[in-house]
């Protein structure tokens, strides 16, 4: 027992574009809360921010004004981990969280776990679940010894704790000894405020190299918009230059594990399942019957997207109407 | 200058990866294996700034299986100068902690200037390693950039992530990671690849670097169950005739996903 309440477990909260908490916020307090006291920790000049993990299960929210860069995020959670000594540091596996985690791990001589799934505890202490190689196998591990250091998928946990006390502490950063880079101009991308994060969203549209052109692929964004999806590409629709890269999914994009995901004229290279067969249901339309798509699909449509779509939309409008 | 890549062999993406089910280790020797992409787009980047530098060396950084060399050849074939491959049973299932430690070990006796990685491997997909690195050597880390460009003295890039771009840059020396938007690894000539056949190539182990994995100092991940995800079977195909639309509406509706 120590003041942050039995078996406390350090939740590293990111900030999204808008300044409020990630949409990953939820999943990862959501799995703190079933093996230990979730301590949020939030890097935020609004203190509101911080007071809002309680809502989402923070017992305790460590509050630091600001981070001016990944080097001063990692000294914030290596400060925390000092106050709240967790067995375990829940980190989401973002670009940014990635770079943190590592940072810590090897500055405390830490075990990492990255890319997990799910959390568990048994008597021996915190599990940590993988799912590898596109979702093809299921791994769990553990820290042979001392507190585990993990990236989280985002969107991957779905437990959800109810809400706690929240109550806000500020937490001195002692600064650390890695070098920084020097940081010169920071151009913002510019935000599509509708459309959920592909990363973490429950349903997910995403394009092909059968869209055809940049211009023809806002097929995919009407029905995304429609399905209130987040909208991705296979990595041929973004080499032809038809996406922008941050919306690639597959092994070397971004995984997602949507309720729904709606692949348009992709043909289903291994590369593309494996950032994707994980979705709970997956739909497909695509001209070529022997697609390798349709071997995972649930539902499959042998057509022109061009054709079967817009036929879609106007079946869907005709519900919500 | 001396420039360190750090590269990889992985199990190709287009040939069935397997897990082992009684460790949990990746079934290396199974299947093809090739070096990792983004091993070569980072091999590029060096490879460009040591044609325009006689002095500069490229040198490879590499921990695996002793079977990997071949793959590091191709390496040496675009045009590296020379290659370090850690082999050691000691390695095998060797964690991110470890595989951190072992690599800032090396690259720490090569004194290098700069080090030079892919921001996540093919099979690993990790992608904490360069940080992991850095903070072992304790240089700064320019991560996950989208164009780089080395001078004799300093390197500056552009990281390139979903919330914006941002100019980073630091004096040498420095770990850089870059991402997949930077230009694909050049084909070895025939020339190289004969020449690959008479370069340095070095093999270290664990003690070479005075690492002892069992030392306890440090906690490591262990794998403690595996098993296979049963394959996801194809459910129904209809063939548009005119209404496949409406049918997949339907499907839709009818599954409570709309």
């Amino acid at each position: 027992m120590t003041e942050f309440g039995p078996q406390p477990v350090l939740v590293l909260l990111e900030v999204d574009q808008t300044g409020e908490l990630s949409s990953s916020a939820a999943g990862l307090l959501g799995g703190a809360a079933e093996v230990g006291t979730p301590v949020a920790l939030v890097i935020s000049g609004d203190a509101d921010v911080a007071k809002s993990a309680g809502k989402l299960g923070a017992e305790v929210v460590l509050h630091v004004r600001s981070a001016g860069s990944l080097e001063d995020a990692a000294d914030a959670v290596d400060s925390a981990v000092e106050r709240v000594s967790p067995d375990v540091i829940m980190i989401p596996n973002s670009i940014e969280g990635r770079d943190i985690a590592g940072r810590v791990a090897a500055r405390r001589k830490l075990a990492l776990a990255v890319d997990c799934v799910g959390i568990s505890r048994d008597e021996e202490g915190i599990l940590a679940h993988h799912s590898v190689y596109g979702g093809a196998y299921n791994t769990t591990s553990a820290a042979h010894h001392g507190a585990l250091v993990m990236t989280v998928r985002q969107g991957a946990i779905e437990a959800r704790a109810s809400q706690a006390a929240g109550s806000v502490v500020t937490l001195e950063v002692t600064p650390g000894k890695a070098p920084r880079p020097n940081r010169g101009a920071f151009h913002p991308a510019v935000v599509s405020s509708t459309r959920p994060e592909l990363r973490g969203a429950s349903v997910v549209v995403s394009g092909g190299r059968g869209l055809g052109s940049r211009e023809k692929f806002e097929l995919v964004e009407s029905l995304a918009d429609t399905l209130g999806a987040a909208v991705g590409a296979s990595r041929a629709a973004v080499d032809s230059g038809f996406a922008d890269h941050s919306l690639q999914v597959g092994q070397t994009g971004v995984s997602v594990s949507p309720q729904l995901y709606v692949a348009l004229g992709i043909s289903g290279a291994i590369q593309h399942l494996a950032g994707m067969q994980t979705a709970k249901v997956i739909v497909a339309i695509n001209k070529d019957e022997s697609a390798p798509i349709f071997d995972i699909a649930d539902f499959g449509v042998v057509g022109d997207v061009f054709e079967v779509v817009p036929q879609l939309l106007e079946a869907l409008d005709g519900k919500a109407g | 200058m001396r420039i360190a890549v750090l590269v990889k062999e992985v199990p190709d993406t287009w040939g069935k990866r397997t897990l082992n089910l009684e460790s949990g280790l990746a079934e290396r020797a199974s299947g093809d294996r090739v070096l990792d992409e983004i091993a070569e787009r980072s091999i590029e980047v060096a490879l460009d700034y040591a044609e325009n530098d006689a002095d500069t060396e490229v040198i490879l950084v590499s921990m695996g299986p002793d079977y990997a060399a071949a793959t590091l050849r191709k390496g040496l074939a675009m045009g590296a100068h020379s290659a370090i491959h850690i082999v050691d049973d000691g390695l095998r299932g060797a964690d991110l902690s470890l595989t951190a430690e072992v690599l800032a070990e090396a690259i720490r006796r090569l004194e290098c200037d700069l080090v030079i990685a892919g921001n996540l491997s093919t099979d690993g997909v990790a992608g904490v390693l360069p940080a992991m690195v850095s903070e072992h050597l304790g240089v700064p880390q320019l991560s996950y950039l989208s164009s780089v460009s080395i001078s004799a003295t300093s390197v500056s890039g552009v990281r390139s992530t979903e919330a914006g771009t941002l100019e980073l840059s630091a004096d040498l020396p420095v770990v850089v990671s870059v991402t997949e938007a930077m230009p694909d690894g050049r084909l070895p000539s025939f020339k190289g690849i004969m020449a690959a056949k008479k370069k340095p190539f070095d093999v270290w182990t664990l003690s070479d670097l005075g690492i002892d994995p069992e030392s306890g100092d440090s906690g490591r991940s262990i794998i403690t169950a595996v098993s296979e995800r049963p394959p996801r079977g194809a459910g129904v195909k209809v063939v548009d005739e005119g209404d496949g639309g409406v049918k997949l509406a339907t499907f839709l509706k009818d599954n409570k996903l709309v």
